[in-house]
């Protein structure tokens, strides 16, 4: 499957906009990114190994907080995972 | 250096005078090359922050998707994103700051008195991390249209 890769990120990845990573669920797509690529790790992921609160995962168009198995969701190779950091403010 | 149309630029100010006396926001899409991001496409975004809209703004990353989905379609980028300060300086604010995440991009304020846009000024999100990201003082390099001739 596809993790498309948001541009403050891209230059732990090659540069590149989306990698290709075999996984079964979306926690192993994760994983299987970190370990291509550990220079993203800490960027994602805090200390405790919790995605950090400012990093949201997108599975197609759902928020992977919201769904019912979180990280533990099955994913096909027709799916895709967004890495989408927020973008919030304010005067 | 951000570089944009006349017309963007114009889009994004005005956006900000519609939506006063709350906070307009929006995406930048374009492409970013030695140091410049260039804006070939402004979307405007909801402001999830209905609870203060007069001094928050927060976009949706569900919306983000989608806009991401549609400059990659095109060929394009998130290169930045854009919001209004209304009857409040265009200048980064220690909120701006600590939800500023995009490294690399560029943060575009302008400032909205009693309903007309006035200051417009761009932030460039510098660093490698959360630990080290600043914002650096950026000019907006707008690009007249000229009329051609026949």
């Amino acid at each position: 499957m596809k993790i498309f890769i948001p541009t403050p990120l891209r230059v732990y990845v090659g540069k590149k906009d989306a990698v290709q990573v075999n996984a079964q669920t979306v926690g192993d797509a994760l994983d299987a990114l970190t370990s291509q690529h550990p220079d993203l790790k800490k960027h994602l992921f805090s200390d405790e190994g919790k995605l950090r609160a400012f990093v949201n995962v997108y599975l197609n168009d759902e928020d992977v907080r919201y769904l019912p198995e979180k990280e533990a969701t099955s994913v096909t190779e027709t799916d895709s995972l967004s890495i989408i950091p927020s973008i919030a403010g304010g005067c | 250096m951000l570089k944009l149309s006349e017309s963007i630029y114009n889009a994004l100010r005005t956006h900000g005078e519609e939506t006063y006396p709350h906070e307009c926001c929006g995406v930048l899409l374009g492409r970013s090359h030695e140091g410049v991001n260039e804006v070939e496409e402004a979307v405007r975004a909801g402001n999830m922050r209905t609870d203060s809209a007069h001094n928050r703004y927060s976009i949706a990353p569900q919306e983000l998707v989608r806009i991401q989905r549609q400059g990659r379609e095109r060929g394009l980028d998130i290169v930045g994103f854009y919001h209004s300060h209304p009857d409040h300086p265009a200048q980064w604010s220690k909120t701006d700051f600590a939800e500023a995440h995009w490294i690399g991009c560029s943060y575009v304020i302008t400032a909205v008195e009693k309903g007309v846009a006035r200051q417009t000024n761009s932030f460039l999100l510098t660093g490698t991390s959360e630990d080290d990201k600043s914002f650096e003082d950026e000019t907006i390099q707008v690009e007249e249209l000229v009329a051609g001739r026949c």
